[in-house]
């Protein structure tokens, strides 16, 4: 409430509110150690951030680490057009997949629709200086002016970061991809649409293999679509994918070329009391992610997050209520829309804490051990650079607190769904529409 | 906007009501009326996402499941609920619309709703109720409630007709391309509004008969044996082609009218005209 009764106060809130729509970014992920962190927006752009290795030894100790800043942006995917069908397809990246480190170069994949790009991500920071017939700016000397030679020698130069495309991995999908999964084998890869797994080999474009494969035959039966799809993370045979009604199949590659028999099919009776018509839209799993250890998987249903097992198919082992407060609301959300929102989910590094986007730029946070789930807000208006997140709370009952929202003050188009959760630190990255909220946990003197 | 729900009226004419009864009718036609809403709302969605981008294909099934829900329990109890209250009075309704009162948007109670979903084969019944209907439809066209309401009567007719004679699941969303919005529950309550309150056997006995023919399939399918059906192939649907050019409910509305005019129930002039302005209505909602 501002005081200040003297000068009227100009509310220029709606410039910042303006959001250009190829701004709104649309997939992050980091690498495997952490240092890179790469975001995809509907614009088809990469913006690839790296962490600042160079670490003054007081701040060490106060336990900062270094911060994330832009390595390098490029153009990864283009505006397209398909002509047999007369639409448009989108060029918003849809998922970024980092591949295993191996040399000095680093490698990523990323898809929109319908094609999935391979890029090698490179440095360059020296050039070779000295050529005989060629001088600085490139022009050929004069052959006259030459007396004696020289060997050219690399000096060192600003840093270039290089991104060149090496495979486009086209023209594998009719429907839309929704997710790409590198194996543990390093050569191969998975890509998935609403009806279709492929699985490719990192140097093979023109072709791949089809490994699960949904569509009925008269697609008026179709009731079903894949939602997400994920490699186990050791196990180079063994993958998943989710389902538009619930349900997660676990699929071995070794049993038959054609995977559409699952190995497994987990999936968790509905529960009677809760029924009504949205029930199956908001049993929907919107991402499905398998634990650091291959052990567990976690998947996001519109309400709830829950892990699972993978030795206990009967249900889920956990399950944690998002936004239980919704449940009342699924008919408005049905109608604008929102029930249909995809929302992400990620394990911590030590599969101890699981978290997961809400709205109202609300992310949560949810302890296994303890069970208990936190509410933190992505939100720059309510926090200054360095400060510590307060909880939030959304109110739906009992005692008032003050900061609480109701229910009905939520901003249903302030959404936080792609979010990403560093390998090994406790470092998460939140993609809030157009911006990258990057929080690290701030180690205090006493667990040192 | 999508609920097209009108008052229902209870005659003062029948018998003592009881509050019991009033109230859990009262509530009953309120799921009913929110249910259709949502129906409206889902076909007006699946109708929207034909955009220059390709629709979102998870989406699409999601609301087609839905609507499919939906459909199934109004062929359950939807349709038939509404007759029985509006023939049989307030005091005959089964005891599970008392139970079933909750708002469409919380859970239900579930003393006889699940087999609605699971058991009962879905051929079987779709048959069934297409007869049913169609020729309710066809009493309910000579009187309008509104125009609006009309397109719908007869979009529904249309499409459930159209069901029966190629054996689809997907009408809901053939008919959603058409733009109609639905209104099955005014069908019927207009249904009794022109009808004499009879008991739910009679009405469709005499409507039965009325058809005139030994099966209720030949006659449909004979009606229907030129529909081109390509255009309401769901694959085309969901992936947002437009192949076939829009047929014409049009041309099925006037196949209909005359093959159920019956003197006694059905005013064929008036029948007629109602279906010129429907022609000009669902051009203008279908937007060709």
């Amino acid at each position: 409430m501002g005081e200040d009764s003297e000068s009227p106060k100009i509310n220029h809130s709606f410039l910042r509110d303006y959001v250009t729509e190829a701004d709104v970014i649309s997939t992050v992920e980091f690498n495997q150690t952490g240092d890179l962190l790469a975001t995809g927006d509907k614009g088809g752009r990469v913006v690839i951030f790296q962490r600042e290795t160079e670490s003054k030894g007081e701040s060490e100790e106060l336990g900062e680490s270094g911060e994330y800043n832009v390595y390098s942006t490029f153009q990864s995917h283009e505006p397209d057009f398909d002509y047999l069908k007369s639409l448009e397809i989108e060029e918003k990246i849809n998922k970024i997949r980092w591949l295993p480190h191996q040399n000095a170069a680093h490698f990523l994949l990323s898809t929109n629709d319908k094609t999935i790009k391979l890029w090698k991500v490179s440095e360059r920071d020296k050039r070779p200086e000295g050529y005989n017939l060629k001088d600085e700016e490139g022009r050929i000397k004069d052959i006259s002016t030459v007396t004696s030679l020289r060997v050219p020698v690399l000096k060192p130069t600003d840093l270039m970061v290089e991104v060149r495309p090496r495979r486009i991995f086209a023209n594998g999908h009719t429907y839309h991809v929704n997710s790409i999964s590198v194996n543990s084998d390093g050569e191969t890869y998975l890509s998935a649409d609403d009806l279709r797994i492929n699985m490719w080999h990192l140097d093979i474009t023109d072709r791949s293999f089809n490994i699960v494969d949904i569509k009925p035959a008269n697609m008026e039966d179709l009731t079903e679509v894949i939602t997400a799809a994920e490699f186990h993370p050791q196990h180079c045979h063994l993958f998943v994918y989710s389902s538009s009604k619930g349900t997660l199949r676990l699929c071995d590659m070794r049993e038959s070329a054609l995977c559409d028999k699952h190995s497994k099919i987990f999936e968790e009776p509905e529960d009677p009391g809760n029924r009504s018509f949205f029930s199956e839209i908001v049993s929907s799993v919107s991402d499905v992610k398998f634990s650091h250890s291959g052990r567990y998987l976690l998947t996001r249903d519109y309400l709830t997050v829950k892990v699972w097992d993978l030795n206990m198919e009967k249900g889920p082992v956990e399950t944690y209520q998002v936004h239980e407060y919704l449940r009342s609301k699924l008919c408005s959300l049905y109608e604008n829309d929102c029930i249909f929102d995809k929302f992400e989910c990620v394990w911590n590094s030590t599969d101890s804490v699981i978290m997961t986007g809400a709205y109202n730029s609300f992310f949560r946070m949810f302890d296994r051990e303890t069970g208990r789930g936190v509410t933190l807000e992505a939100w720059r208006e309510n926090s200054k650079p360095r400060a510590v997140l307060r909880t939030r709370r959304v109110y739906t009952g009992g005692r008032r607190r003050r900061g609480d929202v109701g229910v009905d003050s939520l901003d249903f188009t302030k959404k936080i769904l792609h979010m990403a959760w560093h390998p090994a630190e406790n470092i998460i990255a939140i993609a809030a529409t157009n911006n990258l909220y990057i929080f690290q946990d701030r180690v205090s003197v006493e667990n040192q | 906007m999508f609920s097209k729900g009108t008052k229902r009226k209870f005659s003062d004419g029948d018998e003592e009501i009881s509050d019991e009864s009033l109230v859990g009718a009262r509530v009953a036609s309120s799921y009913s009326l929110q249910r259709q809403s949502l129906l409206d709302m889902s076909l007006i969605k699946l109708q929207l996402c034909h955009m220059l981008v390709e629709p979102n294909l998870c989406r699409s099934v999601l609301i087609a499941n839905t609507v499919r829900q939906i459909q199934e329990e109004m062929t359950h109890d939807g349709s038939w609920h509404m007759v029985t209250e509006a023939f049989c009075g307030p005091g005959q309704s089964p005891s599970e619309r008392l139970v079933a009162t909750e708002v469409l948007c919380r859970s239900r109670e579930q003393d006889a709703e699940p087999k609605l979903f699971s058991v009962i084969s879905y051929e079987g019944c779709r048959e069934e109720e297409v007869v049913a209907d169609e020729t309710l439809c066809s009493v309910s066209v000579s009187d309008t409630v509104s125009n609006v309401c009309l397109a719908g009567r007869v979009g529904q007719c249309w499409e459930k007709s159209e069901l029966s004679g190629v054996e689809r699941d997907e009408e809901a969303l053939e008919d959603s391309r058409l733009g109609s919005g639905e209104d099955e529950e005014i069908d019927t309550e207009d249904g009794a509004s022109t009808e004499s309150p009879k008991t739910t056997g009679q009405v469709f006995g005499t409507f039965e008969i009325k058809n005139g023919s030994p099966g209720p399939d030949s006659a449909l399918e004979e009606l229907f044996s030129d529909v081109d059906t390509s255009y309401y192939d769901l694959d085309t649907m969901l992936t947002g082609m437009q192949s076939a050019p829009k047929m014409g409910p049009y041309d099925l509305l006037d196949s209909l009218a005359p093959s159920h005019s019956s003197p006694s129930i059905v005013s064929t002039p008036t029948c007629r005209s109602d279906l010129n302005e429907l022609d000009h209505i669902m051009e203008i909602i279908v937007g060709s």
